[in-house]
């Protein structure tokens, strides 16, 4: 192994955010307090970037080298009811030439660990070296000035960026054919679309030459061809041997993108390995924690007509809940639901369809009852429905399912990620031979042979 | 030999990294020409704001405080004896103004990219001067129309208006560290700027201040300043060689306090603008 280019040594940010107000309970008591107002706003404001109690104990801990993890936890313990560790003993090293992607889930704190390696925000303890230099991407255009124009704007979000003038200057024709707005280059970008804008602002980032580029979620913006462009670009910046961090919820984007792969949880590193493996622990997480409660999941699309608040995968013969799937194996999915509608005919013409996903986010099949069996005429107010699959055609793997219910053509409930079914590797075709592809896919019911079909 | 970052909680007073600062000239030029270019963008009058602001002011001073309190001028026009100080102070105004409220105004800058905070209101501070020399223009105008020609010592003009720039950037990176936190300061700065006008000759002579008093005077740096460029340009009294050095002393303390207290306290902007 070479020297790493990025080597991060229990780093930790502590963040404030902001203390909670009471309630007042008299009107007298409001005019009171109306007095004493500036002065705890000004404690609040003060204590907002202090730490002093805490630095003390943590110092007296850290005295002991070995003892970081267990300061850290005190100052946890004994943090204030408003303080909240964004980041939390984090190490790690990334080699030169490595992409490496950063999952987990919303406030895990992989934002902040891409603004501290910005240099964005200092972290409150630990530290990091850097190698390199580094350009971070948290956004896309970030500085553009609507009054000004394109070409000015491009030497504006250049430097900002962190590239030289003469850098730019050689650039200059480059980024202006990539984002193809040669005609309005002394346009001011506020008479520009939405979509030219995005370009030029892409543009500008896409032509930096850092050792070490940071990345995150700018892929989120933009149509689908552009995501597919973006990603075509960071996927050269890798193979160009550039150091790659990128931050993303889209999974597939983070397999496809990063052979490495570092998810954290509550601003601490759960996983820390090969993307593949890292990426099914996190969706084997996000399993066990939503899954218990479908009827509570408040995250949910749709008029609320009918809730769904259940889905089980059942065994056809002995109707027993089944935990993971095999392969070929006959089953049954029971959805259960209930509706509040009190209307005559709440539930008329109800159409459910659920839609299986690779871990990485790709789309491999649906079930559909509308398309199989026609829409249910007219449901109780709540039941069950269940939905057959002979010979289950999934390869083995992990899937999530997503779940959409329409009645009377209005999405009534839809879920993300209802539910995540783990199938085995089964014999689906009956031959006994193993399924050596190492893809998620579908089996399909076929058979070869040497003969000339025979006409009918 | 590749850059090498070390990244970790700083501690202590630092003091401004002027290397890092010029790796960044490229960044503090484009921006502070952005500020200039989109001032006036979709204007009417563009750049006339730049005299019509101290000329007005001055016509309003001229009536009030000439005519009908009769202010001494240091037996001048008052409409010159104003314009002259005007010039200066219009341009401290908007200097600290735009510079005091520059961070939370870039926002967005702040938040999302690395660079030396200490550009943003500095920034400000170089934004002013193409207004400023517009009005200086009209100054050079008026002297003329007024017959009056400047003394030798309009040599030191140059370093007036350096005097001018300091403690406009002192005061504006003080107020925008402080800004970045509490922002009262942004009701605050308009107040002040208000006070500090009194605080400094403006509708008045310096003369007007017992002698004895005079370098105490002086402790405002914008004193020095307005003082000079009378002195230099109208000839209005003897240069005030030690006004200017105490109001130089006053500034440079303001600059550096300023300087080491941003860097102290720009550490977290990132995390509470």
């Amino acid at each position: 192994m070479s020297k790493p280019i990025i080597k991060v040594e229990n780093l930790s940010k502590r963040y404030r955010i902001g203390a909670k107000q009471e309630g007042y309970k008299t009107f007298r008591e409001a005019i009171m307090d109306g007095f004493k107002v500036p002065i705890r706003n000004f404690r609040r404001l003060r204590k907002l970037t202090r730490f002093d109690e805490e630095f003390a104990k943590h110092k007296e801990h850290s005295a002991r080298p070995t003892a970081l993890p267990h300061a850290v936890a005190a100052m946890a313990s004994s943090q204030s009811d408003d303080a909240i560790w964004a980041l939390k003993d984090v190490s790690f090293e990334v080699q030169p030439g490595e992409a490496l992607g950063i999952i987990g889930h919303n406030g895990a704190g992989k934002t902040t660990l891409l603004k501290i390696l910005s240099r964005i925000t200092e972290p409150t303890t630990g530290e990091a070296k850097i190698y390199g230099r580094v350009s971070s991407l948290l956004e896309v255009g970030t500085g553009f000035h609507p009054e000004l124009t394109g070409r000015e704007n491009i030497y504006l979000n250049g430097t900002i960026l962190g590239m030289r003038k003469a850098e730019i200057d050689r650039k200059f024709d480059e980024i202006v054919g990539f984002a193809e707005i040669e005609k309005f280059i002394d346009t001011p970008v506020k008479r520009y679309s939405s979509g030219m804008y995005v370009r030029l602002a892409f543009a500008v980032a896409a032509h930096l030459e850092p050792e070490i580029l940071l990345v995150d979620e700018v892929l989120a913006v933009g149509d689908v061809a552009f995501q597919k462009r973006c990603l075509g670009k960071m996927s050269d910046v890798a193979k160009e041997g550039r150091t790659v961090l990128f931050v993303s919820h889209n999974m597939a984007a983070v397999g496809g993108l990063c052979p490495g792969c570092i998810y954290l949880k509550e601003g601490c590193i759960k996983d820390f390995g090969p993307a593949n493996s890292v990426i099914l622990q996190y969706i084997g997480d996000f399993k066990s924690t939503k899954q218990i409660s479908l009827a509570e999941r408040t995250d949910r699309r749709g008029d609320g007509r009918v809730r769904v608040t259940g889905l089980r995968f059942l065994d056809t013969i002995t109707h027993r809940p089944i935990e993971s799937i095999i392969s070929g194996q006959d089953v049954y999915i029971e959805v259960t639901y209930e509706s509040y509608d009190s209307s005559p005919a709440p539930l008329n013409r109800v159409n459910i369809g659920l839609g299986f996903f690779t871990t990485l986010g790709q789309f491999v099949m649906v079930l559909n009852s509308e398309m199989a069996s026609r829409a249910f005429g007219s449901l109780p107010r709540e039941g069950r429905m269940y939905c057959r699959i002979p010979r289950f055609p999934l390869m083995p793997g992990v899937f999530h399912i997503k779940l959409t219910l329409v009645v009377r053509g209005a999405i009534a409930d839809q879920l993300e990620n209802v539910s995540v079914v783990n199938v085995d590797a089964g014999d689906f075709f009956g031959t006994g031979i193993p399924n050596d592809y190492r893809r998620q896919g579908v089996y399909v019911p076929h058979s070869w042979s040497a003969e000339t079909p025979s006409v009918y | 030999m590749k850059p090498f970052v070390h990244i970790r909680p700083k501690k202590g007073w630092q003091a401004v990294d002027l290397g890092e600062l010029g790796q960044y000239r490229d960044l503090f030029y484009f921006l502070v020409t952005r500020d200039i270019k989109v001032k006036y963008k979709q204007t009417v009058l563009g750049g006339l704001w730049a005299i019509i602001q101290p000329f007005f002011s001055m016509v309003v001073f001229t009536l009030f405080f000439g005519k009908l309190a009769k202010m001494p001028s240091d037996g001048l026009p008052y409409p010159i004896f104003n314009f002259t100080a005007m010039v200066a102070w219009i341009y401290f105004a908007n200097a600290v103004t735009g510079s005091g409220n520059s961070l939370i105004g870039n926002t967005n800058l702040i938040s999302k990219v690395y660079f030396p905070r200490v550009i943003i209101p500095l920034t400000s501070v170089l934004a002013g001067l193409p207004d400023f020399l517009i009005a200086f223009a009209v100054l050079v105008g008026m002297m003329s129309y007024f017959h009056i020609y400047p003394t030798p010592m309009t040599l030191f003009v140059p370093f007036l208006i350096v005097l001018m720039m300091l403690t406009s950037g002192g005061v504006g990176m003080i107020l925008a560290a402080l800004n970045a936190k509490y922002r009262d300061i942004r009701y605050t700065i308009p107040f002040l700027v208000q006070l500090w006008m009194f605080a400094s000759p403006i509708v008045y002579p310096a003369s007007m201040v017992p002698e004895k008093y005079r370098l105490i005077y002086a402790l405002n740096p914008m004193t020095g300043v307005i003082e000079g460029f009378r002195s230099a340009l109208l000839g209005t009294v003897a240069f005030p060689a030690q006004m200017i050095l105490v109001s130089t002393t006053v500034s440079v303390i303001l600059f550096t306090v300023g300087m080491f207290y941003f860097r102290q306290v720009e550490r977290y902007f990132a995390d509470i603008i």
